[in-house]
């Protein structure tokens, strides 16, 4: 790790951890900044560093959500009853109920979707291109309709999660516990992503981005490969969906858990934004995304969507490389790229 | 099976009349989308969102108090000039880049007008009562509105007219001229800029006019276009491009698929069906092409 590296790190870590205290108003939202770059991280896996443009993870989001909150209540009570009594009115956690089912919740939460992530995969990881775009689009909308339609989990009126125990601390205790949590899943989302890019995997997968068929002539089993890729990312979603039905406390099946126009979209545009295929790009892109949509919503409260829809067409007609790939473009050096300075200069002259 | 369907076989009938209106109308959406990624070779997400805005069009005319049957003469010279403009600000900047770049923007463009449709016309499902009456066969049994047939016969009189104009006239030839070889197409003269204006417009007006006769004959809102990007998507890959036979029985295929599940999963999967079909679609031929060492692209 060079100096660079660690000076970045440890400013992004003392903020991560002072944050709560020096914006005790902005705790909520740092949260889902966390929970977003997650979304980002693991979109550009398959999307930037494979080149397989999903436009469906938000079926492992909505999933882990739902896995999480379905294994926390249905541990101790009765899941049917939960849903039809409306939830916490009824039934109440005890503290260490609500521990232990939030742990086996969050780790159903990674299991679940990692399974699904890899059955799906091995039918819709042979479509290339926008095949492959349009179906999981298709995938990720369809899940939302089936959870809308099933009783168990509260159909269309969704489902309250299990509230925070009463013997322990407020709101504040909550939420700073559902902030750091969620810090620490970025981190480590970040330095396994970060891990596995610097394997043979991430090799591999950037073949498979370059040339799939060559990839294949030259030995590789891509499929293995990319089911792989699909399951990691499904594996940390579905962690930060049951994060994120936790910190909200309500799931709702179109506009929470399989938010395909929202959260759906989000992920890729963070990632297109920051720059789609570097590790650096998601967490960039979706510090700005974040920062400019909360502009928005407060600015043109009632007009956030058409603004969204706005903001969409201008960051891929304009911005279609992001924002590391405009500053890769302008000083290759600082990406590992070996720049004959010659070269450059000669070039400078020509024009 | 206790499924009320299988109960009274009078309702495969009903059923099957519905789904064969209905497919009518998928089919000349999927055309436009057909024609458009056959010359453009862009996805438009935004299908769906041009379709209900020919509807809303339909609709505006009557709450104005004339007859929306009217509409489909009104609402595809209205959406033309929205394709056209639509391609002149929008779309000519992706349409050599990147597929993925491409169904990125036109999404963006769908939640922009499904928004200001919201904003412009309320949330609320609405309908168009076009006041045609309805027809009985097999002794009351089988209920037809007028509405849905005449929706059918004025669909297949503007895809007839569609292939007439395609075959005959001078755009037609430089339209079909520009699908088959870009490049070719310019050299001869052919101002292909052109040619895909007036061809996301031709789009645009086949989707107004599927738009307005979905008004007078099922409901409006909003946000139900993207099923009809993914009913025409998934006609188009099943027929083929540019095959209007296919693409029509496809899409007949898909209305009775639909009104079917609609009878035997309930409304509420009706949608999930829709795509849970293309996805079944996208695997089987996938692996059907993997055995050949092929893959769809």
């Amino acid at each position: 790790m060079s100096k660079k590296n660690i000076i970045i790190y440890s400013l992004i870590l003392v903020f991560g951890l002072s944050a709560p205290f020096l914006f005790p108003a902005y705790k909520l939202q740092i949260s889902i900044l966390w929970v977003l770059t997650i979304l980002a991280l693991t979109w550009d896996i398959q999307g930037g560093q494979m080149g397989y443009n999903s436009f469906g993870n938000i079926l492992f989001f909505g999933v882990g959500m739902y896995v999480c909150s379905s294994v926390q209540i249905g541990m101790f009570f009765p899941l049917s009853e939960w849903t039809a009594s409306g939830g916490e009115k009824t039934f109440l956690h005890t503290t260490s109920q609500y521990f232990q089912g939030f742990t086996y919740g969050l780790i159903f939460a990674g299991i679940v979707p990692a399974i699904v992530a890899a059955l799906i995969g091995y039918g819709i990881l042979g479509l290339r291109g926008h095949y492959f775009a349009i179906c999981t689009l298709g995938i990720g909308i369809a899940a939302g309709e089936i959870a809308g339609g099933i009783e168990l989990i509260g159909a269309g009126q969704g489902m309250t999660v299990p509230p925070w125990p009463k013997g322990i601390g407020g709101t504040e205790l909550r939420s700073q516990f559902f902030y750091y949590l969620c810090f620490l899943t970025v981190c480590v989302t970040f330095f396994v992503i970060r891990l596995i890019y610097q394997t043979r995997f991430g090799l591999v997968i950037n073949a498979i981005r370059d040339n799939e068929d060559k990839a294949e002539a030259m030995g590789i089993h891509t499929m293995r490969y990319k089911i792989i890729g699909w399951v990691v990312s499904a594996f940390f979603l579905g962690i930060a969906g049951g994060l994120m039905g936790n910190m909200i406390g309500y799931i709702e099946p179109t506009e929470i858990a399989f938010a395909g126009s929202t959260y759906g979209v989000f992920m890729v545009l963070m990632a297109i934004l920051g720059g789609k295929g570097t590790l650096w790009g998601p967490v960039i892109g979706a510090a700005v995304f974040h920062v400019f949509k909360e502009g928005f919503w407060t600015f043109f409260l009632g007009w956030q969507y058409v603004a969204l829809g706005a903001l969409i067409i201008v960051i891929v007609i304009f911005f279609p490389e992001g924002i590391l790939g405009w500053f890769r473009e302008k000083y290759p050096e600082n990406f590992g790229e070996v720049v004959d300075e010659v070269d450059r200069t000669a070039q400078v002259e020509l024009t | 099976m206790d499924f009320l369907i299988f109960k009274a076989p009078i309702l495969m009938v009903q059923a099957s009349m519905d789904g064969i209106l209905l497919g009518v109308l998928f089919a000349l959406v999927a055309y436009g989308m057909a024609l458009q990624w056959g010359v453009m070779n862009i996805i438009n997400i935004a299908q769906g969102e041009l379709v209900i805005m020919g509807g809303y069009i339909a609709y505006f005319m009557y709450t104005a108090g004339i007859p929306p049957a009217f509409g489909v003469i009104v609402s595809p010279i209205i959406m033309y000039f929205i394709g056209w403009s639509l391609y002149k600000t929008i779309i000519n900047r992706v349409v050599e880049r990147d597929m993925f770049i491409s169904i990125l923007a036109t999404f963006g463009i769908s939640i922009l007008t499904q928004q200001l449709m919201n904003f412009v016309f309320g949330a609320d499902v609405v309908v168009a009562q076009s006041n045609f009456g309805t027809t009985m066969l097999f002794d009351y049994s089988v209920t037809l509105p007028n509405a849905k047939i005449f929706s059918a016969l004025v669909s297949i009189v503007f895809a007839v007219a569609l292939v007439l104009y395609m075959k005959k006239s001078k755009l037609g030839r430089a339209i079909r001229a520009t699908s088959q070889n870009q490049r070719a197409a310019k050299i001869l003269g052919v101002d292909t800029e052109k040619v895909y204006a007036a061809t996301f417009g031709i789009n645009a007006a086949l989707c107004g006019v599927a738009g307005s006769l979905i008004a007078i004959t099922f409901t409006l809102h909003p946000y139900i276009g993207l099923p009809y990007t993914v009913r025409s998507f998934m006609i188009v890959i099943i027929a083929g491009l540019g095959n209007l036979p296919a693409v029509a029985l496809s899409g007949i295929g898909l209305g009775v698929f639909e009104e079917f599940a609609d009878y035997i999963l309930g409304t509420e999967f009706r949608i999930a069906a829709v795509f849970l079909l293309l996805v079944v679609i996208l695997v089987y031929r996938r692996f059907k092409l993997s055995r050949k060492r092929e893959y769809l692209k």
